[in-house]
């Protein structure tokens, strides 16, 4: 029974962190569907937006739920501007090397987490909340439950979050116009044009929209992660391993991709050894790659053509 | 004369330990002529083939451990690993060039991202094997004075390019060339595109892993940290030939001079040397945006407004 009951806690555990790795791919694979651009600088976007929080907090006392209404906004216009100024003007260079685009997120995420470092110290950092250590038990509801499960109270109220955040990604995607072009961008670059759809707006706003999920998604990491200057690498990874699952620039994808990656990394944690989950991401990502290089997208297209 | 340039600079390079340099010099030229050797290396694979790599970190960390794993484990010259690493590299290479070579687009970059990571935390964490964090260190140094250190890595150098020279200007080169500038095309004319793209990353990462194994050698000690890190490895390599130009034959040798004296000056600087990736990310950006095809690929356009002052004055 205790067996059994560490592996559906490892199955929760990794289903709640599933939902916030999917926050952060969500915005990478709609980067990489519209640009055909890996954003290796995501993780780092993450962790400006993680600092902006956390400034709030210890300065102003904000909660760091609420900071979402803040670093979402402010990551939005950074991320205007950096798709003008920089990425736009690199898509025009004539170079030898594919993937410029790429590189230039490379530097910028060097840039970032450098800064980040020198301005505020290496140091670990996290954030006191009240209701950091508190819990949902199972037994509380089902006193005669034969299993005992507990859920953290701030990973239940992320993961919430995240949820709501997801719908509200699927409406904005399906229902407004904007969302449509977007999408439109994504399936077909030149029938887009021909459409009448201005893509060079729609770039823009998508680095936006992905930049403001991934401001999200540190802000809802917050109270339950720690906060360094080099934290940004490690999330850049979980983005671009969910977005390979899910296949390349699917948002579908990248969201049952990422509930994959968490529960596949609760259990390696569990399991196997706590250091060893970087490998098992890595693991995971190859067997994506050897075995169905298309990610899930691919099995949903055919499913839904079967029909 | 331009002919006869590289043989020049081999043999003023020949000479150079004579003219009693000091020790450090002669370490930030043995640095110069290995990183020459891991961007030439990069250049195979990315500027003529058209497969960027961000992990070449990986590569040079398994030629460096092989180095090291022989002296720890079986008790011989860490010297016997640059010969042993072509056998283990290759063997990798064929691996990582099954699983993602077969595929087109970002894929193989994202590998090989990943890749690097990964040895990193293998590295840390197979105590037994690599002793982890602590690190191999060699109990006897070879040589003490560093002007043989640095006539082995110019003969690897030296090697590496004329091994270079002579692959880009047979048929393979041209097949290399052909698959980065039209995949389909290159297909089209019968060219095995997955078989070719994998063969030049045997040749990358081999001549990476060889770096790797002289690194050992000559360091004398190496840990994960070291060997295997994303920034000062992987993206510094990158910056070597972007900085240097990509796909052209000096590109890597210009711009591991450049980097490499950046990287000694900057660092040494007060206050901003902790800032020194910010400068290089700058740097790296800068480059992309202005200079795409580095110093060497771009020189006409870098001398363009000198030659327009002259003329109008």
């Amino acid at each position: 029974m205790a067996q059994l009951e560490l592996f559906l806690q490892t199955l929760i555990s990794g289903f709640l962190l599933g939902g916030l790795y999917a926050l952060i791919a969500l915005g990478m694979a709609l980067i990489m569907g519209v640009m055909r651009v890996i954003n290796l600088a995501h993780g780092d976007f993450m962790m400006i937006a993680m600092y902006i929080a956390y400034w709030m907090f210890t300065m102003f006392g904000i909660d760091p739920y609420l900071s979402v209404f803040i670093a979402a906004p402010a990551m939005f216009l950074f991320g205007l501007g950096i798709q003008k100024y920089l990425l736009t003007p690199v898509m025009k260079v004539e170079s030898i090397l594919p993937h410029n685009q790429v590189i230039l997120t490379v530097g910028l995420a060097m840039v970032f987490s450098n800064l980040a470092t020198v301005f505020f110290t290496g140091n670990y950092r996290s954030t006191p909340v009240s209701y950091a250590s508190s819990a949902w038990y199972l037994t509380d509801y089902w006193r005669n439950s034969p299993i005992e499960l507990s859920l953290s109270m701030p990973w239940t109220i992320s993961f919430i979050l995240a949820a709501i955040i997801t719908i509200g990604l699927w409406i904005f995607l399906t229902k407004t116009d904007t969302g449509k072009s977007i999408r439109a961008t994504s399936q077909d670059l030149d029938a887009a044009l021909l459409m009448g759809v201005n893509v060079n707006r729609v770039r823009m706003v998508t680095f936006g929209i992905g930049l403001i999920l991934v401001a999200c998604a540190g802000c809802l990491f917050l109270p339950i992660y720690y906060l360094y200057p080099a934290l940004g690498k490690q999330f850049t990874n979980v983005g671009f391993v969910i977005a390979v699952i899910g296949g390349m620039g699917s948002t579908d994808g990248a969201l049952i991709g990422g509930l994959i990656l968490g529960i596949f990394e609760s259990m390696t944690a569990t399991y196997i050894g706590m250091g060893w989950a970087p490998a098992g991401r890595f693991a995971i990502f190859v067997a994506a790659l050897v075995f169905l290089p298309g990610g899930v997208a691919s099995i949903l297209r055919k499913w839904r053509l079967g029909k | 004369m331009k002919k006869f340039l590289p043989l020049i600079i081999l043999a003023i390079l020949c000479i150079i330990p004579f003219a009693g340099l000091s020790t450090y010099v002669m370490h930030i030229l043995i640095l110069v002529l290995m990183w020459s050797v891991i961007g030439m290396a990069w250049n195979i694979l990315g500027g003529y083939t058209g497969q960027v790599s961000f992990g070449h970190a990986a590569f040079f960390g398994f030629g460096a451990y092989t180095a090291g794993i022989l002296y720890q484990h079986l008790g011989i010259s860490a010297w016997w690993g640059m010969p042993v690493c072509v056998v283990i590299l290759t063997a990798l290479s064929l691996v990582i060039g099954y699983i993602c070579l077969r595929l087109r687009g970002a894929y193989f970059a994202l590998a090989t991202l990943a890749l690097g990571e990964f040895c990193r935390v293998a590295a840390e964490n197979l105590v037994d094997f690599t002793k982890g964090n602590m690190g191999i260190m060699l109990r006897e140094r070879t040589w003490v004075d560093k002007t043989w250190y640095f006539y082995v890595i110019l003969l690897i150098a030296a090697g590496t390019y004329i091994l270079i020279k002579l692959v880009m200007e047979s048929k393979l080169g041209y097949y290399f060339v052909a698959i980065r500038e039209d995949q389909d095309a290159a297909e089209s004319l019968g060219i095995d595109t997955t078989f070719y793209k994998t063969i030049s990353l045997c040749l990358s990462g081999v001549l990476t892993g060889i770096a790797g194994a002289f690194y050992m050698n000559y360091m004398g000690y190496i840990d994960p940290s070291m060997v295997f890190p994303l920034s000062e490895v992987s993206i510094a390599t990158v910056m070597v030939v972007m900085v240097g130009g990509a796909a052209t034959y000096w590109g890597p040798i210009v711009g591991s001079v450049i980097m490499v004296f950046l990287a000694e000056e900057i660092r040494s600087l007060p206050y901003i040397g902790a800032a020194h990736q910010t400068i290089f990310g700058i740097i790296l950006i800068l480059i992309i945006m202005f200079l795409p095809n580095g110093i060497v690929g771009d020189f006409r356009k870098l001398l363009k407004p000198f030659r327009r002052k002259g003329a109008s004055s």
